[in-house]
């Protein structure tokens, strides 16, 4: 039995496949009329989210849901984290409750590392910082593994925001784990320095990034970072960095569309792109309570 | 009190002694150093014998946080002099980043009676260059001066604009106060690690070399525009070297210091979210590590600091971007420096102490880090070569945000002598 998930950087392969294969006869019960099994039958399911967030959070109190555990939900702004206490107190409470997996999203990179070792119940990082976003690149990869029928020796493009995105991280440690090439694209002030160390082709221009791309994956540009100066205008940044049907010509032809949610529509994908047959935008959100629940039961099943 | 230390390999710099031979201290004061020094009345007299050991002056500090006024959870005078003494440290010079802010001649005043009352070292205060530190009107230099103040410094901050450091590297001039600038450009300082690839990695904003260098760039040509003096604190990257280098060649009065975590931790350090590797200026690559020690090879550097700044273990056991920044210093600073200097054949124990005493003494305008005859009897004796592992628990200092905890070092002093005063005997607290 595994204790955390806080990353995928230092999740060997084998036990990234385990939970994808797993995923499989997940995704068949969330798509059946009966939704429930017993696997977490009498466990404690608490979601601890730090930031806003409607979809992951969501996503895994149904998967909890379908797997028979109690769900509570804890927000940073209706509890005792608005009178000032710490996160380690915070979580030790929750823990101490007989919580058998925390939820966590956080605002600092490295919380839930802080709080796992402190904490009986399993850890899962629902989202750290600008560092990673574990669950949220599982359910990528599933949907590209399905898509695809294989990881290995595909040409994904990551294009946007890179700087500020754990799903960009997870997303890269793990597809070059798993034998993809992976290359980056974006404005030069949204890209990390030292990116290349990844093992990412990092490219300034979105259409290099995007040659013969088997996966395009876009991020979502955070409107406030117009504001400090990192590029001009949601104008601008969609005409040199959006992607249309134009621009997923230089991707393959049977190129599929991911994006992680929620989408700004005609900034990082046009509309006909998130609508159109390329995109698995929503399959992804189905996909991801089924990996959810692999992770849950690789975990504690 | 009448003390010899007999036998030690005596290193002092400042009189060109390397060799063995012995001390003699009276009241207080260096009486001699020579050969087999012959006493009359050798029954009143503490001999220690120091065989095998260093025996050098005391080490002088110009980079200290003492947190007394306003921070005393933190450390205090006495703590913190204690933590120096075990360190071997007998002189400090405290920064004025409390609370009140030392900005003003009582707080000076408060800090020298406390010191006088508590203090197991020598303490130097530093007062303000602005009022609050808030970078807008300069603090009452003169009257520093007067007060018993050895530099001026905005420490943990940088002096924001240009035309005011300029007055302020001006008017502290006039009056013979030392200059001690904090180099940062906060406009790309915004970060919790350096930039680059572990800071990538691990999803921490990065700060830019460039924060740095922009700051120490500009100090120079302040500097060298007004013909003043100024010290840089605390610098960490290749690129202030090589612009310290240069400047000093053009005659540049610019001087500054290291600290043993910029020559002995990479930004690697911060791996795990560790939070007593986060200090700012933050950890760095080997490349400029490599470049911190040719400074201090090539005598660009001259003073090795500690930048001693403790805090409570609430302030540093959480997030990563919330954890306060800087680690402890003074019970390490020596024997790092031994370890990874000296043994390793980079800087010979005199150019070390060099640089840990003489040199920040004279940039202060003190009258230690000698052992001149007639100089007040600041002295440490230490075995360069005998390891200990380091234990946190067992500090002195309040505060236990060390990164070196566990570290196999070497040098601990085994004797601190204050003014004549055995402060530390065999590696204990008097």
């Amino acid at each position: 039995m595994k204790k955390d998930l806080l990353g995928l950087q230092y999740l060997p392969a084998d036990e990234i496949m385990t939970i994808l294969k797993n995923a499989v006869k997940m995704k068949e019960i969330v798509l059946s009329d009966k939704k429930k099994i017993n696997t977490l039958e009498g466990k404690t399911v608490v979601t601890l989210f730090y930031e806003n967030s409607t979809r992951t959070r969501m996503s895994f109190e149904l998967a909890a849901d379908y797997m028979g555990a109690h769900a509570a939900n804890i927000t940073a702004s209706g509890s005792s984290v608005a009178k000032g206490e710490s996160l380690i107190d915070t979580a030790k409470t929750i823990d101490a409750m007989g919580t058998d997996i925390l939820i966590m999203r956080h605002g600092s990179s490295g919380a839930p590392h802080l709080i796992a070792p402190l904490v009986k119940a399993s850890v899962i990082n629902a989202g750290d910082g600008l560092h990673e976003h574990p669950t949220q690149a599982l359910l990528d990869l599933y949907t590209i593994l399905e898509k695809k029928g294989r990881i290995e020796g595909l040409k994904v493009a990551i294009v946007g925001d890179v700087y500020h995105s754990r799903v960009a991280r997870s997303n890269i440690f793990a597809l070059k784990k798993l034998g993809a090439d992976v290359s980056v694209g974006g404005p030069s002030t949204l890209l990390p320095r030292g990116l290349e160390n990844t093992g990412a082709k990092v490219f300034k221009s979105v259409q290099e990034a995007m040659i013969d791309a088997d996966v395009v994956m876009g991020l979502r540009i955070q409107l406030e970072r117009q504001k400090s100066g990192l590029f001009p205008s949601l104008g601008e940044y969609n005409r040199f960095f959006g992607i249309d049907d134009k621009r997923m010509c230089f991707a393959k032809d049977d190129a599929i569309v991911l994006h992680p949610g929620p989408v700004n529509r005609g900034v990082e994908f046009s509309s006909e792109l998130v609508d159109g047959a390329s995109s698995c935008i929503n399959e992804q959100v189905t996909n991801g309570v089924a990996v959810r629940m692999s992770v849950m039961e690789w975990l504690r099943g | 009190m009448k003390l010899l230390i007999k036998g030690g390999h005596v290193v002092d710099p400042k009189n060109n002694i390397d060799e063995v031979c012995d001390v003699f201290i009276d009241k207080g004061i260096i009486c001699d150093v020579g050969n087999d020094i012959e006493l009359d009345d050798i029954e009143s007299v503490e001999v220690i014998d120091a065989t095998g050991k260093y025996v050098t002056p005391g080490l002088v500090d110009m980079h200290v946080h003492l947190r007394d006024p306003g921070f005393t959870y933190k450390e205090d005078i006495e703590s913190g002099t204690k933590a120096a003494a075990l360190g071997g440290v007998t002189s400090v010079a405290c920064m004025p980043n409390t609370n009140p802010v030392c900005d003003n001649v009582t707080v000076v005043e408060y800090i020298k009676s406390k010191a006088k009352q508590v203090a197991a070292v020598n303490v130097y205060p530093i007062a303000a260059i602005t009022k609050g530190l808030q970078s807008e009107e300069l603090a009452p230099i003169g009257s520093f001066k007067f007060a018993g103040v050895v530099a001026i410094s905005d420490d943990g901050k940088p002096v924001k604009s240009a035309g005011l450091m300029r007055r302020a590297l001006e008017y502290a001039d006039m009056f013979d106060v030392t200059v001690i600038s904090h180099c940062e450009e906060m406009s790309i300082a915004e970060g919790y690690m350096n930039e680059g690839a572990v800071a990538t990695e691990l999803g921490l904003k990065g700060i830019s070399n460039c924060a740095e260098e922009i700051m120490v760039n500009r100090e120079i040509n302040l500097a060298e525009n007004t013909g003043t003096a100024v010290h840089i604190a605390h610098i960490s990257t290749k690129g202030s070297v090589e612009a310290i280098r240069q400047a000093k060649q053009r005659g540049v009065r610019v001087t500054c210091e290291t600290c043993p975590h910029y020559f002995t931790l990479t930004e690697e350090a911060v791996r795990g979210y560790n939070t007593n590797a986060k200090m700012n200026p933050p950890l760095r690559t080997d490349e400029d590590v490599k470049a911190i020690i040719e400074g201090l090879v090539d005598g660009t550097i001259d003073a090795i600091a500690t930048d001693h700044a403790p805090h409570h273990l609430d302030e540093k056991n959480c997030e990563f971007d919330i954890a306060l920044n800087g680690i402890i210093g003074l019970e390490t600073s020596l024997g790092l420096s031994v370890k990874y200097l000296v043994n390793e054949n980079m800087l010979s124990m005199s150019d070390l102490i060099r640089k840990m005493s003489l040199n920040p003494s004279n940039i202060l305008g003190l009258s230690k880090g000698s052992l001149s005859v007639g100089a007040s009897a600041d002295v440490i004796i230490f075995d360069a070569q005998k390891e200990y592992t380091v234990d946190v628990t067992k500090f002195a200092s309040k505060s236990k945000n060390s990164p070196y905890d566990g570290f196999v070092l070497c040098a601990k002093p085994e004797y601190t002598i204050v003014n004549g005063e055995i402060k530390v005997n065999r590696g204990e607290l008097v």
